[in-house]
């Protein structure tokens, strides 16, 4: 079993040809991997396919990683790229602003919890949607500096882009998050202060 | 400055911990005695915790399989570095080191390093003769190789500090 085993010590064993420890792999990175691809593609059903083909990619690219970086921050480095293909071969729309239209912060208030659990996991379920309506690009660099656990400069070196960049596009990213919940979730947002 | 804009740019880079000492003392200041900084600071960080806490998309329970299943015919094919012996390697090396340690041998012995009149060492070019090893075919196909390979380097030399560039490190 691979476990117990770190990334690298299971991209060695693959490498030596013990396919069956890729799938600890799939197991650890996939909700992040799914998550990203779900920031660029609305669909789950193509997000899903995209998803499986990021995992084929890897395995088949496995000879390349050299450890330079973490295996994650290689991972979402095919995640980039692939989703930007695939958006590009199905000239998909680079995700809207306007989900917005489709959705009414009445619906989503509805659901009234009154516990503080069920208020905290309302917030949560908050932040998800607004995330969900930015744009592809501010709803990626978010997740990848909050869900993945990726440092500036590892997003940079995903998206290749200088640290710095980074850095801006990062507070712009918030910025504009922190309008969308002021805007469709005033409600809730005037309950946090 | 104490734009709206500038007070959450300046508090993000202090709560992600990216502000200079100096401005973090700054900072904390304001946050004693500044209420705008204070509420600012509250919101922030309520953001914050909720971005940490925000949930990941899981896709189907059949995933893993799907992916197992679509690699079973799929063999990785191992980097060329690992399944190239160490030794060829080395013995390739060692040749191309000795022939270049020849020519240069070769190209040495046919200087004539005293003449005549001069005391002093006179490197004279003109004294090297390599023409009969670079008019073959071979030779100028070997230093074409040689230089698609140079080129070749200094790509991947190049390509290497772009990505340093990009990483910022």
């Amino acid at each position: 079993m691979s476990n117990g085993l770190n990334d690298t010590e299971i991209i060695s064993r693959i490498l030596r040809g013990e396919k069956h420890c890729f799938a600890e792999l799939v197991n650890r990175y996939q909700n992040y991997v799914f998550t990203l691809t779900m920031r660029y593609i609305k669909n789950r059903e193509d997000a899903e396919e995209v998803a499986q083909d990021i995992f084929i990619k890897a395995y088949g690219s496995l000879p390349g990683f050299r450890g330079s970086s973490k295996f994650s921050t290689w991972l979402y480095t095919i995640v980039n790229t692939t989703c930007i293909t695939f958006l590009r071969k199905k000239k998909y729309e680079i995700h809207s602003l306007d989900d917005e239209k489709n959705f009414s912060s009445a619906d989503y208030r509805d659901s009234g919890y009154s516990s503080n659990l069920a208020e905290q996991k309302s917030r949560i379920q908050m932040v998800t949607k607004a995330i969900d309506l930015l744009n592809a690009d501010d709803a990626e660099i978010i997740t990848l500096f909050y869900k993945a656990e990726q440092s500036l400069e590892e997003i940079g070196r995903i998206l290749s882009l200088k640290t710095n960049t980074v850095k801006v596009r990062l507070h712009r990213a918030r910025a504009r998050l922190k309008e969308k919940m002021e805007k469709y979730f005033a409600y809730e947002v005037k309950d946090l202060n | 400055m104490n734009t709206k804009e500038n007070i959450e740019s300046r508090l993000w880079d202090y709560i992600d911990g990216n502000s200079t000492a100096e401005e973090k003392i700054i900072i904390e200041n304001f946050l004693g005695g500044n209420v705008q900084w204070q509420k600012t600071y509250k919101e922030l960080l309520e953001i914050q915790k909720m971005l940490t806490s925000s949930e990941l998309e899981q896709p189907s329970l059949r995933f893993t399989k799907n992916v197992m299943d679509k690699i079973s015919n799929y063999n990785v094919s191992p980097a060329a570095k690992n399944y190239i012996n160490k030794k060829i390697i080395w013995a390739i090396g060692a040749f191309f080191i000795t022939l270049i340690t020849g020519f240069l041998i070769y190209a040495f012995a046919q200087i004539n390093w005293n003449l005549p009149g001069n005391n002093n060492l006179i490197f004279d070019f003109k004294n090297i003769d390599l023409s009969k090893f670079f008019n073959s075919t071979y030779a100028r196909i070997f230093l074409m190789i040689s230089v698609v390979l140079g080129l070749m380097l200094i790509d991947s030399f190049l390509a290497g500090k772009k990505n340093e560039l990009y990483s910022g490190s």
